[in-house]
């Protein structure tokens, strides 16, 4: 029982919900339960899962922030890791099971479609951020870690476009399969509305005041917030 | 042309008994099963020989003039577009099982000289039905060879006479939110519509089709009754058909993809691997049931009796 008390319960619940997504999929392969077209329902199933990491690790800033609770910022390189790995996985399925290496086919895909642009992009900038997830890169790179890790809010609006793009349908017009990537997409739109400095801040000072903070004034009115009328 | 038709007076069913038809796999489980009910059937008390009927996964043996299987029975009916249900291809089938199939008419009209609403049991008994094995390719690069049973579409329009001002043949699903459910999302412009020009419309290859591999067709695949013209992309093939009607040359139909993306779905829809969707790639395709690609044909592979209605066309502009 010794993991049990080693790892928080968020800790254990990203992890397994992490790799539930991969064992689902696998076992349905063996098992025969994909549909007739296994090899799209495993690139759009890993391309799925990676948003969905992408957004939970986006949530983890506004979350800490909203609930003053600390946990969720150290899980940010967990979902972020996560993400990438179900993005690799995405990108070798669509080289290698879709295309066959193809790669005349895949290289035209890469110059004339927008979506593989914008997936590919999104990839490429996702890289330097798994790179320097360690420890070690945060201390080296000091000031311009954070700074190059708010790449994330850029590789998030393009994962969405990449999805949007992949769907039949106009969504400016709001015509055809559009329902699933505008949720995404209101949603991505949601936490990078929240990180707009003067929203950041409202947040930091408002958040659930009146709820919590009311009973911490008086252990530590420091918590309460940058103006707070009872100073 | 007449190459293509060689496999149409023999059904496919009758090639191959349907015994053969069950995979060794499903052989194997139906065996399972009757011994199973068999063992049941010695506890029960005895109703007589009331042997459930297996419900059979069908392959066959036949091709289609290219000399490709047709498809699994089981993916032809389990992997479906058919939005008016839902746009998960797999939750088509259950979803669509209790759909109202009859009574079911078909009104023909618009400009033609004999307007007339036939009953489905009037079209199954008017024009004899055969077999057509048509490669069927979605325009989001799967495809499958389907043994159709069904009849011209050519020769239901010669009944009615259509007049020398009819230009275009429009077609309209039955519009049933109760129950289609997808009928009630509102980014579609429902009923779905189709269309086709004249000569299209007559052409050899264009049937409606009211069966699969011999059996009647499943509400997934658009019964009772739909279209099929194989050298365009499936979402012409408009399913569960209520109403036909011929129209001018200024009243070309809207269709329900090119109303919701025109730049992306035009009226023609021909299968083309030079003329790619603007977001993603029609060069190659992949046949379900197969693991690599294979290139996409012009008309896919109709083009010997298809490419001369287009003479003239810059197929890249009428797309």
């Amino acid at each position: 029982m010794k993991i049990f008390s080693r790892y928080t319960p968020l800790q254990i619940a990203i992890h397994v919900y992490a790799w539930s997504g991969l064992l689902l999929l696998v076992f349905k392969l063996v098992t025969g339960n994909l549909s007739a077209n296994p090899i799209q329902d495993i690139e759009r199933s890993t391309g799925r899962h990676a948003i969905v990491l992408l957004i939970l690790s986006l949530m983890c800033t506004p979350v800490a922030a909203i609930f003053k609770w600390n946990e969720p910022l150290k899980r940010r390189r967990t979902l972020g890791l996560y993400a990438f790995l179900y993005v690799c996985l995405h990108l070798i399925i669509f080289i290698d099971l879709d295309y066959g290496l193809a790669w005349d086919l895949i290289v035209q895909n890469v110059i004339e479609k927008p979506r593989i642009v914008v997936g590919l992009l999104a990839f490429l900038l996702m890289l330097p951020l798994a790179i320097t997830s360690f420890d070690i890169w945060k201390v080296r790179l000091g000031k311009n870690w954070k700074r190059l890790h708010w790449l994330v809010y850029l590789v998030a609006p393009l994962a969405v476009l990449h999805f949007i793009w992949s769907k039949k349908g106009d969504v400016l017009r709001l015509q055809g399969e559009v329902l699933q990537p505008l949720i995404y997409g209101l949603i991505v739109a949601i936490f990078l509305i929240l990180r707009i400095p003067p929203i950041k801040r409202a947040i930091a000072s408002f958040s659930l005041r009146g709820m919590f903070t009311r009973k911490k004034e008086t252990q530590s009115p420091k918590q309460a917030g940058l103006k707070d009328p009872a100073q | 042309m007449s190459h293509l038709f060689k496999s149409v007076p023999i059904r496919s069913y009758e090639i191959t008994p349907k015994d053969v038809y069950l995979s060794r796999r499903d052989f194997i489980r139906a065996a399972g099963v009757a011994a199973g009910s068999a063992v049941l059937a010695a506890c029960a008390p005895s109703e007589g020989d009331d042997v459930q009927e297996i419900i059979p996964d069908p392959t066959s043996n036949a091709t289609d003039e290219l000399g490709d299987p047709v498809n699994a029975y089981n993916d032809i009916t389990n992997y479906n577009n058919y939005y008016e249900f839902s746009t998960n291809k797999e939750a088509v089938a259950p979803l669509s099982e209790n759909f109202t199939t009859a009574p079911w008419t078909v009104e023909v009209g618009g400009l033609v000289t004999t307007p007339r609403t036939f009953g489905i049991e009037d079209i199954l008994k008017l024009f004899p039905q055969e077999e057509r094995i048509y490669r069927l390719r979605c325009v989001e690069a799967w495809s499958m060879v389907i043994p159709w049973n069904g009849f011209p579409l050519k020769s239901l329009l010669e009944m009615v006479q259509p007049t020398s001002d009819a230009k275009y043949v429009r077609f309209e699903t039955v519009y049933r939110p109760e129950e289609m459910k997808g009928q009630g999302s509102p980014f579609y412009d429902w009923p779905y519509q189709e269309g086709l020009r004249i000569d299209e419309a007559m052409n050899d290859l264009t049937i409606l089709a009211t069966g699969i591999y011999g059996e009647t067709i499943l509400p997934q695949n658009g019964a009772p009754i739909r279209l099929v013209v194989p050298w365009k992309y499936g979402f012409k093939s408009i399913k569960s058909i209520v109403k036909i009607e011929l129209v001018g040359e200024n009243d070309r139909p809207a269709t329900l993809w090119s109303t919701a993306a025109p730049n992306e779905y035009g009226f023609y829809a021909n299968v083309n691997p030079n003329v790619d969707h603007p977001r993603w790639s029609q060069a190659s395709e992949r046949r379900i049931g197969e693991l690599n690609r294979r290139p996409t044909l012009p008309f896919n592979g109709y083009g010997e009796q298809v490419a001369s209605l287009y003479e003239g066309m810059d197929l890249s502009l009428h797309y």
